[in-house]
């Protein structure tokens, strides 16, 4: 049920965004999402793709550091409250998020965000148990289509 | 006395000399090394009465500050042999330093001198549990470089038994461990692990190999590179410090105290000099050693300027050993940096990358001034292992560096992580600094 995401080392540099994006588009992988988290002098792009073990292979051949971190893909109502109820019960069962950001891509009233648990294994099991839709890869990959 | 994991024995009486005795000899031998070269070599002659010091005018050791300095630049323009005080006929042996740029510079031994420095040798072996029934094997490279006869000559002196396996093909040198059980490992620090890594990889264990004893030396290291030696061939690493131009490995070495190496104040005199002012740097600060040889024939130095940073301490030792001991070389002068008034090395900074990560990461420093007050930045190569989807880790990361660079320079820098293999890289020695400041 978990996605492998990317996570990519960016240097605070002019230029520094494209260099991983110019690798995936030589590959002909297409970027499902992605996050950025930055400080003054560094970054990290967090990436989903599909074929995430041939972009792993690319970006490293390129000269990136890749690191492979397992998150959740959960699916939440996309209406006023509807994050907030699933972090309810994140919350109530006090279950550690890391980081989320969410999917551009939305199925009729539902969207679709990435959590990164500190235990991606306990979280899935107590939000199935709540009834959430936790999106596992397959699933993901046949709604996105190409 | 102290508990040591060995028996503490002492080579030569003169190593545990009364310190007001050990003076007396040293301005005995101080005046006639004066007088000596004064007469047999031009450029100190000429050096000296520009001085306007004689052998004579020297009346305490601290007159030794009034004798003219000698650097290796002095020697590079005497090129090859200016600087005997001896005719050729009385050499017995010629050795030659690596000049990392150029020709080597030269120096002369003769008989009486050749034996000294197997004397000296002895006395830091022995200091470092050298015994007459051990089996040595010598991995140092038996050329021009000091390294190699000089340890042999000690190992031969202290009557123990020599396997001359000489540098190179760590596979034979790990056979001719395993076979002939050496008790004692001789070669460069960064060799010995060398040898560990090798052995591992052909499926051998280093802590399993026979040596229990290595004496290290031909390069700078770390305290931590030590505790990794220690654990790896599971030995007991022993320092120690010399240079050709003064007579090669036995200026100074490790007991089983192993708090600084012993100098062998009966044969040279020591002094830590700041290396801008060339005033001495108050005791326990670091400077650069300068050393003036006071028995050698074939090529006595006055005030030999060895750009080697290192801290001098005389407090006693509990080996029983009088003379002043000196810390490993903590940097050179030539890159030596001065940020808002403190002096930096780089090996500082390595230092420090090694005590947050196990291995140290390619890094650069960087230093400018903006305005008035010096900046420097410390750029490091991050590596895979090191790098996390989550900042809160990288940012640690990062926090740990600046804090051990801060702990062991005592200054504040910027930590900049940078991606791996974007640093300059050059052939041989990595450049690690770049002074972006006007002289």
């Amino acid at each position: 049920m978990k996605l492998n995401q990317l996570s990519v080392f960016l240097e605070n540099k002019p230029g520094r965004l494209s260099e991983p994006c110019k690798v995936l588009a030589q590959a002909g992988i297409n970027i499902l999402t992605l996050s950025l988290a930055d400080t003054q002098q560094f970054g990290i792009l967090r990436l989903i793709v599909r074929e995430w073990e041939q972009a792993k292979v690319e970006l490293e051949k390129a000269g990136c550091v890749v690191n492979i971190t397992e998150v959740v893909a959960i699916e939440v109502a996309d209406q006023a409250g509807g994050l907030e109820s699933v972090l309810e019960m994140i919350e109530a069962a006090d279950i550690n998020v890391e980081y989320i950001y969410a999917f551009t891509y939305r199925s009729g009233d539902k969207a679709i965000i990435v959590f990164r648990f500190e235990n991606p294994d306990a979280a899935i099991e107590t939000l199935q148990g709540k009834g959430v839709n936790v999106i596992g890869p397959v699933a993901l990959y046949d709604r996105i289509g190409q | 006395m102290a508990e040591f994991a060995f028996e503490n024995r002492i080579w030569d009486t003169a190593e545990k000399m009364d310190r007001q005795e050990r003076q007396t000899l040293q301005l005995e031998r101080l005046g006639a090394t004066v007088e000596r070269v004064a007469a047999k070599v031009p450029f100190y002659n000429e050096a000296l009465r520009a001085a306007g010091v004689s052998a004579d005018s020297i009346k305490s050791i601290e007159d030794v500050r009034r004798l003219p300095m000698t650097t290796k630049e002095d020697l590079r323009q005497h090129y090859p042999l200016g600087f005997l005080a001896v005719g050729r006929e009385a050499l017995v042996r010629l050795h030659g330093s690596s000049g990392t740029t150029g020709k080597p510079t030269f120096v002369g031994y003769t008989a009486a001198d050749r034996e000294l420095w197997a004397g000296l040798c002895a006395r830091f072996l022995v200091a470092g549990a050298l015994r007459p029934e051990h089996l040595v094997h010598i991995a140092f490279g038996y050329g021009l470089f000091t390294g190699g006869f000089g340890l042999h000559y000690g190992v031969e002196k202290v009557g123990a038994a020599i396997l001359p396996a000489a540098a190179g093909n760590t596979h034979r040198q790990i056979m001719l461990l395993q076979d002939l059980a050496a008790d004692v490992l001789v070669c460069t620090p960064s060799y010995s692990l060398q040898i560990a890594e090798v052995a591992r990889a052909q499926g051998v264990d280093p802590r399993e190999l026979p040596i229990r004893f290595g004496h290290f030396g031909g390069e700078p290291w770390t305290e931590d590179m030590r505790t990794a030696i220690e654990k790896e061939l599971n030995i007991m690493a022993f320092n120690n410090y010399g240079l050709s131009e003064v007579i090669g490995p036995g200026v100074a070495g490790e007991c089983a105290a192993r708090q600084g190496m012993h100098i062998q104040e009966d044969h040279f005199i020591v002094e830590c000099l700041d290396p801008d002012t060339l005033e001495p740097v108050p005791q326990g600060q670091p400077g650069e050693l300068v050393f003036t040889s006071l028995t050698k024939e074939a090529m006595p130095v006055i005030r030999y300027r060895t750009r080697d940073i290192a801290v001098l301490d005389t407090s006693p030792c509990a080996c029983g050993r009088t003379t002043t001991r000196m810390s490993r070389v903590i940097g050179r002068t030539d890159d030596m940096l001065i940020i808002r008034g403190v002096n930096v090395f780089p090996s500082q900074i390595e230092e420090a990358l090694l005590r947050v990560e196990q291995t140290a990461p390619h890094y650069l420093v960087e230093v400018e001034r903006p305005g008035t007050l010096d900046k420097m930045t410390v750029h490091v190569e991050i590596r895979p292992e090191d790098f996390s989807d989550r900042m809160s880790e990288m940012q640690s990361l990062r926090d740990r560096i600046d804090r051990e660079i801060h702990s062991v320079t005592g200054i504040r820098v910027q930590v900049d992580l940078v991606a791996p293999q974007t640093l300059e890289r050059s052939l041989g020695k990595a450049k690690r600094v770049i002074d972006h400041r006007k002289k």
